[in-house]
């Protein structure tokens, strides 16, 4: 595996009586997209803050960018944008860079480049000047991702970064994930759009009651398909039988359903059943999303850890 | 200690722009000219003769005293009320979040915060207490003595509210913060008359009750040794008006009242470190 950008090991955190974290142990290595995954109340933002050093851990430890967790200098490293971003109001666009930036301990020529670079790349070039309380939810959360990306961070964790985007804000933070992956960043995206976490992440990280209770390569999983088989007459021979062809072969009312690697075994599938003389009348198949991965992994208890 | 002027500059350009400086400098004004008007028709009144020499002098000796008492509670309540909502309100709301994600000390954020409430309280009574002083100067040519160190006094008994407030902000909400730090000053206030009653009636067991508040919360005990260091040194054993300190704060009070502020200082950076943000 890589590098690790992110490293954890039994990490729990308590409030009072309440768990947030119960034991978090997970890798990120470095240059990769990593969603991380779960229902309302499974302790993500927590542990994102665990992990940014903005929390304490009750138990547990870790590296990040392989300090340990909390070190002051290694933030210099990395972005932030937080779930609800909130900022000093009464400033403007460029004064909230600036400020952002003098804390990152970038110097002032410098920081005036990059501040306008970044204004323009998320589109807000032209209300630079303006106070951020005149500003639109998706103009924040532009102006939040700039201030994230402020200081060329190796990491960069954003959380929920399409709230409040329109479809041509969604599509501006996709192609800034795809810049941070083209420059080696490592991304940590915490998001409840699973299709954005589909289209733009390398892995993902499904959390519950405050434990990574499964790991998913999202690469596998668009090489899966699940097939769907309607014939005459379904025993368990016949299911025996497709087991060869790929994994988890159950009946399922009238159907056969199974899950196959690649596209290629359709075919042969179809010759199988017609060389025993089954009749076949229907032959689909399609691609699991990560939206039926999710509700398949977290079960029905979605509830708060 | 850049994370901390950069943080200084930041509360500085909010209370400017939130419009925080201007309202307390234009009430401030009002309550100038209030007190000015005051002074001026007392001034009037007693230039007909009504009252002798002595009794005038008196009687502008009690007003200067009750406008700097006035001073006093505006400044500290400025303290206050400038401080309580600073980490708190930013706590509860999240924009500390991203500010403390960045590779600064927490307690740059502390003291940067600080630093400037601290400036600004001190502007303020300068604005206030001066403002007073001239203001009875001008209707009654009588200007006190011991002026700066007077005001170091006061600016330090707003300094303790000022960091019992900072050190509130990081556990308690804006509200409770308030409470607490205006219920520290009451006992503060309560102290300074319990040492003060405690005087008149030569009971030494009540003093040291008295005496024992002000350690608790030496707020008012700096006001009164202000106070004292303003009186014409003529008037020092004679109570001239209620206002007059009979008990006078002692130099151990304030070594202890600098402790107090650099302790509360530090317990406030030491709490804010480990709070969950």
């Amino acid at each position: 595996m890589l590098e690790a950008a992110i490293d954890t090991v039994g990490l729990r955190k308590e409030f009072a009586r309440n768990v947030a974290v119960a034991d978090l142990s997970l890798r990120v290595g470095r240059g990769e997209v990593f969603g991380f995954l779960g229902p309302n109340g499974a302790g993500k933002t927590t542990s994102l803050k665990l992990m940014l050093g903005l929390v304490e851990p009750t138990a547990g430890g870790g590296t990040v960018l392989g300090a340990p967790l909390g070190e002051r200098d290694i933030r210099a490293r990395i972005g932030f944008l937080p779930e609800h971003f909130r900022f000093h109001d009464c400033l403007t666009a460029a004064e909230l860079l600036d400020l952002h930036g003098r804390l990152l301990g970038v110097r002032a020529p410098a920081l005036k480049l990059r501040r306008n670079a970044l204004l323009a790349r998320v589109g807000l070039e032209e209300a630079a000047d303006r106070t951020l309380k005149t500003y639109s939810k998706g103009m924040l959360q532009r102006v939040g991702l700039a201030q994230a990306l402020l200081g060329n961070p190796d990491l960069v964790f954003l959380d929920e970064p399409t709230s409040g985007l329109d479809p041509l804000g969604r599509v501006l933070v996709r192609e800034i994930i795809e810049e941070l992956r083209a420059g080696g960043a490592t991304v940590f995206l915490n998001s409840h759009l699973l299709g954005e976490v589909e289209a733009t992440c390398d892995r993902v990280a499904f959390v519950k009651h405050g434990r990574v209770v499964h790991e998913l390569l999202l690469a596998e999983m668009q090489s899966g398909l699940d097939v769907e088989i309607r014939v005459a007459d379904a025993d368990t021979a016949l299911l025996n039988g497709l087991s060869e062809f790929g994994s988890d072969a159950r009946l399922d009312g009238g159907l056969v359903r199974l899950r196959v690697a690649h596209e290629r075994s359709l075919p042969a599938i179809a010759r199988w059943l017609a060389s025993r003389g089954t009749d076949l009348y229907e032959l689909k198949c399609r691609k699991k999303t990560l939206e039926e991965w999710f509700i398949e992994v977290m079960g029905e208890d979605q509830g708060p850890g | 200690m850049r994370g901390t002027l950069t943080i200084a500059r930041l509360t500085w350009l909010e209370a400017r722009r939130r419009k925080i400086a201007l309202a307390a400098v234009v009430c401030g004004l009002v309550f100038l000219a209030v007190f000015a008007t005051a002074a001026f028709f007392a001034h009037r009144s007693v230039a007909q003769g009504v009252v002798d020499l002595v009794g005038q002098r008196i009687m502008f000796q009690m007003l200067l005293q009750v406008g700097l008492y006035v001073v006093n509670f505006l400044v500290v309540a400025c303290a206050v009320l400038l401080s309580v909502d600073t980490l708190s309100g930013e706590i509860s709301s999240g924009v500390i979040q991203t500010l403390a994600s960045k590779p600064i000390d927490r307690a740059a954020i502390v003291l940067g915060k600080c630093f400037t409430h601290w400036l600004m309280t001190g502007a303020y009574l300068m604005l206030m207490a001066l403002g007073v002083m001239l203001s009875v100067w001008a209707a009654a040519g009588i200007f006190p003595p011991h002026v700066p160190i007077a005001l170091l006094f006061m600016w330090l008994g707003a300094t303790v509210m000022l960091a019992v407030t900072m050190l509130g902000g990081t556990r308690l909400t804006t509200i409770a913060n308030g409470i607490v730090a205006f219920a520290l000053y009451g006992i503060a206030f309560i102290g300074g008359w319990v040492e003060h009653i405690a005087t008149v009636l030569r009971n030494d067991a009540v003093r040291h009750v008295g005496t024992t508040i002000s350690l608790v919360s030496p707020a008012d005990a700096m006001y009164r040794r202000a106070v004292h260091e303003l009186q014409p040194s003529g008037a020092l054993d004679v109570q001239l008006t209620p206002f007059t300190p009979l008990s006078v704060p002692s130099g151990a009070m304030i070594v202890w009242t600098l402790a107090f502020v650099l302790v509360t200082l530090l317990l406030a950076i030491r709490t804010f470190r480990h709070r969950a943000l």
